[in-house]
């Protein structure tokens, strides 16, 4: 779990192209929309092909991200739970 | 139709951006792209806010935003924008997802970032600016049709504030293709020998340049905007210098009025031999200068052109490294700016001391 | 400074009609011009429902007089400005400056597409030709080199708010003394880039579009060009017999809420209303038909409805969104809109918002289900919003 977290905080940074804070910064519950990250309704797209790329996740709706994308931990417990669910 | 510029700021090849001291020094390029030198965004757009923006857009986000603060204003009446070739990195990164992945699921951000507005709304954004907001594409004279819109607005509203700016970018995907149509010199050139090798082609530029424009006077007010016009592919030399002494007859002046005549001269010796014909034909006794080899070409580069005549108006001198030509007046009233881009579009905009 | 503009002529081209009698046909019967993909090279082809208007390359060559290899841009924006400039009966005054203001987002895109598919693996690949159309100014240069406009022309490109604004601007270049007339809209094609890049943004919907219903999914991409001609009082005179209506009132703002999405209040297109209103010196109570933007996504209707809700409330004109016939054009859509609502207010009609099932709860008022006429109806109201905030609101007028 601590690794895929590690993993997740390189990759959203690279992906929303975060470049102020270090991603090992990012808190592991630290709310990714509505805090100091700056992320708004164009990030929650940008996660969810992260999801598919990386992980092969498919969410079909911006709505369904909301919890999903809470914080870092929400994404890698909802990554655990379906890529088990997936094998 | 008249405007006050009170501020201009300009992200060029050359150290404009910081104009302690006006062109005090060219700098040189080797090869046929000149690409901008620019600041430190973070210090002038919040690292939150800038992390999404392509290079062109924090081009013209830090001039807006300088331009802004050099004019004393917190939000204008008008973001008005002109740019030929719009948001090129952000539409050549889409475009590139979209057939390299076969329209597999693909990032929203560069598509969003793809049009041409992105730059106006950029801006509006960042300074919660809810008034008129326009983008003008219109090629070789976009950045013209954004100030002849802002003369309209200046007209109808004499209190309005409006920030009008030209950009485009280089980017590499566009270098080649241009190179392709051969639009640049192949071979070895610099922008110091651009107008002594007589060949074909020219250099390529970019850069972003905004003002502030008002109806108002102020003391710190540059230059006053007092007419601009364009025309398309004019037949031949003659319609062009019919045009052009319309134009100054409008504003009740003659050729021999103007101090000084800039010229979109960019060493492409069949694109250039506009401006000499013309030279002769009604500017015979009037000091010209170049600006092209401190821009290089590109389709609004006629906003870096009236960042450098206002400029000189409000100094009354020509920085030395324009290589101007001609005796110049004590006082220099009137600057004409003529610039044709391809002798497809050609513009003309008149300035002149306050 | 001259205070009024006439429309004094109208040229469409939609996937319901190819010209301004096809388009009304469709209107007044209901008929969506939205259906499976059968023209634009995609992958999402039998997934993705768009608005085509309905000719091949090759027939829009035949039509527009130019080559098949053109983009299908440049033959939309010819075929609809071209009808605009005939019926406008302009070209029959001598001596007039006529300009002509067009808007795009994308121009030839379709091109630059196949441009870049042989260009991204070998850099010296790819027709250059292709890329003629790339630029936007290019399509508006050479529409107007084929009506025989020249040196007036000028190209706007504000998201889905363009034709809106080139509407604006060419309205105020005549009252400026600038120009007499001016064909003023905008075109849009579809290409494989807007289609996978409002896919990305997850609000494509896979069924046909329902705006304004309260389980609206999102919206359907269209393609074409809408043109209005307009004319100063003096030419207006001249032709008095041919004249639609006028521009009374128009207003362009910035909504600066977010890149994409509008402000929940719908303050953007509150004050593009407003604004509009004011300037034609009308009331709320005058407009009797609104063309809503419309564009079927939750977030445009929700934000929308409540600026109209803001303005109008308690009592609602007639409404409905067009976009549910002609999908949204992106780039041209005020301009097509901008001509229904010209022919709306000059004959009184009244066009249905089709696949409505279940007006959005939180609103009091009910877009029109079916199609009606209104001899009555005196000034109509046209919406746009765009991506980057742009909104911008029309007002015609029954002369």
């Amino acid at each position: 779990m601590d690794t895929l977290i590690a993993d997740l905080k390189v990759q959203i940074a690279t992906q929303l192209k975060i470049k102020n804070i270090k991603p090992e910064d990012i808190g592991d519950d630290e709310p990714l929309f509505g805090g100091g990250l700056g992320l708004d309704s164009l990030d929650v797209l940008e996660l969810i092909v992260l999801l598919r790329q990386k992980y092969k996740l498919k969410i079909s709706n911006a709505e369904d991200g909301q919890h999903v994308f809470r914080s870092v931990r929400s994404m890698a417990e909802f990554i655990k739970s379906n890529q088990v669910q997936n094998q | 139709m008249k405007a006050y510029i009170r501020s201009a700021v300009s992200i060029s090849p050359q150290n404009t951006f910081d104009n302690s001291s006006f062109l005090n020094g060219l700098a040189e390029y080797q090869g046929n792209r000149l690409n901008c030198i620019e600041p430190d965004y973070n210090e002038i757009i919040a690292p939150k806010l800038n992390r999404r923006m392509s290079r062109l857009i924090k081009m013209s986000a830090a001039c807006a935003l300088t331009c802004l603060k050099d004019a004393g204003i917190t939000s204008p009446d008008a973001i008005i924008t002109g740019t030929a070739y719009g948001c090129l990195e952000d539409t050549g990164i889409f475009l590139t997802s979209v057939i390299e992945q076969d329209e597999e699921p693909l990032t929203p951000t560069a598509f969003v970032q793809s049009t041409h507005n992105t730059a106006g709304a950029q801006i509006a954004l960042l300074i919660k600016c809810n008034y008129y907001n326009n983008t003008f594409v219109s090629g070789g004279v976009s950045f013209e049709n954004a100030l002849l819109d802002a003369l309209m607005l200046l007209s109808e509203n004499e209190q309005a504030n409006i920030l009008a700016g030209g950009m485009d970018e280089i980017t590499d995907i566009s270098h080649t293709i241009l190179s392709r149509t051969g639009l640049y010199k192949h071979g070895p050139v610099s922008n110091t020998n651009l107008f002594l090798l007589n060949s074909k082609g020219t250099i390529g530029g970019e850069g972003a340049a905004f003002f502030l424009l008002a109806s108002k006077p102020s003391e710190h007010n540059l230059a006053n905007i007092d007419a601009v016009a364009t025309f398309y592919k004019p037949a031949d030399i003659t319609e062009t210098a019919q045009h052009i002494s319309s134009f100054l007859a409008a504003q009740c002046i003659s050729a021999s009025d103007i101090d000084l005549f800039i010229t979109g001269n960019n060493g492409d010796a069949k694109h250039d031999k506009v401006f000499a014909q013309l030279q002769q034909l009604l500017f015979d006794r009037v000091p010209s200068a170049n600006y092209k080899n401190l821009c290089g070409e590109y389709p609004t580069s006629t906003a870096f052109a009236l960042w450098m005549a206002a400029n000189i108006v409000k100094a009354n001198s020509i920085p030395a490294i324009l290589g101007h030509t001609g005796v110049t007046k004590n006082k220099i009233n009137k600057v004409l700016i003529y610039n044709h881009y391809q002798n497809i579009y050609h513009s003309l905009i008149l300035i002149s001391a306050c | 400074m001259s205070t009024v503009v006439f429309v004094a002529g109208a040229g469409v081209i939609t996937g319901i009609g190819n010209n301004v009698p096809g388009c009304v046909d469709a209107l007044e019967q209901g008929k969506t011009g939205i259906d499976t993909i059968k023209y634009l090279q995609t992958n999402h082809r039998g997934q993705l429902p768009v608005a085509e208007v309905k000719l091949s390359n090759d027939e829009l060559a035949a039509i527009s007089g130019f080559s098949p290899s053109a983009s299908r841009n440049v033959m939309l924006s010819m075929i609809a400005a071209k009808e605009a400039l005939d019926n406008s009966g302009i070209k029959d005054i001598p001596d007039l400056r006529t300009g002509f203001v067009s808007a795009t987002t994308v121009a030839g895109m379709d091109k630059t597409e196949k441009f870049f598919a042989d260009f991204l693996p070998d850099h010296s690949k790819g027709k250059l030709r292709d890329l003629r159309y790339h630029e936007c100014g290019n399509i508006t240069a050479m529409v107007a080199e084929k009506l025989g406009i020249r040196h007036y022309m000028s190209t706007i490109s504000t998201a889905c708010s363009s034709s809106a604004n080139a509407i604006m601007y060419g309205a105020r270049l005549i009252k400026h003394n600038v120009l007499d007339a001016v064909i003023a809209g905008g075109t849009e094609a579809l290409t494989k880039f807007t289609l996978n890049g409002f896919n990305t943004l997850m609000i494509l919907d896979e069924q046909l579009c329902q705006p304004f219903d309260e389980n609206r999914r999102g919206l359907n991409l269209g393609e074409g060009a809408g043109y209005l001609a307009l004319v100063s009082e003096r030419v207006a005179e001249l032709l008095k017999a041919n004249l639609y209506c006028a521009l009374t009132g128009y207003c362009n703002v910035n909504d600066a809420y977010h890149q994409t999405a509008s402000s929940p209040e719908g303050d953007g297109p509150y004050w593009a209303m407003s604004g509009a209103l004011k300037m034609s010196g009308l009331q709320p109570a005058d407009i009797g038909y609104i063309n809503l933007h419309g564009t079927g996504t939750q977030n445009n209707d929700s934000s929308e409805g409540t600026a109209i809700k803001r303005l109008f409330h308690p009592r609602y004109p007639k409404l409905s969104s067009t976009k549910s016939f002609t999908g949204h054009t992106l780039g041209a859509s005020a301009g097509i809109e901008a001509v229904f609502s010209a022919l709306a207010v000059q004959r009184g009609l009244i066009y249905p918002n089709l696949h409505l099932q279940t007006p959005i709860k939180e609103f009091a008022f009910i877009p029109e289900s079916g199609f009606s006429t209104d001899p009555e109806l005196k000034n109509v109201l046209s919406n746009s919003v765009g991506f980057g905030g742009n909104c911008s609101s029309l007002i015609f007028s029954k002369l």
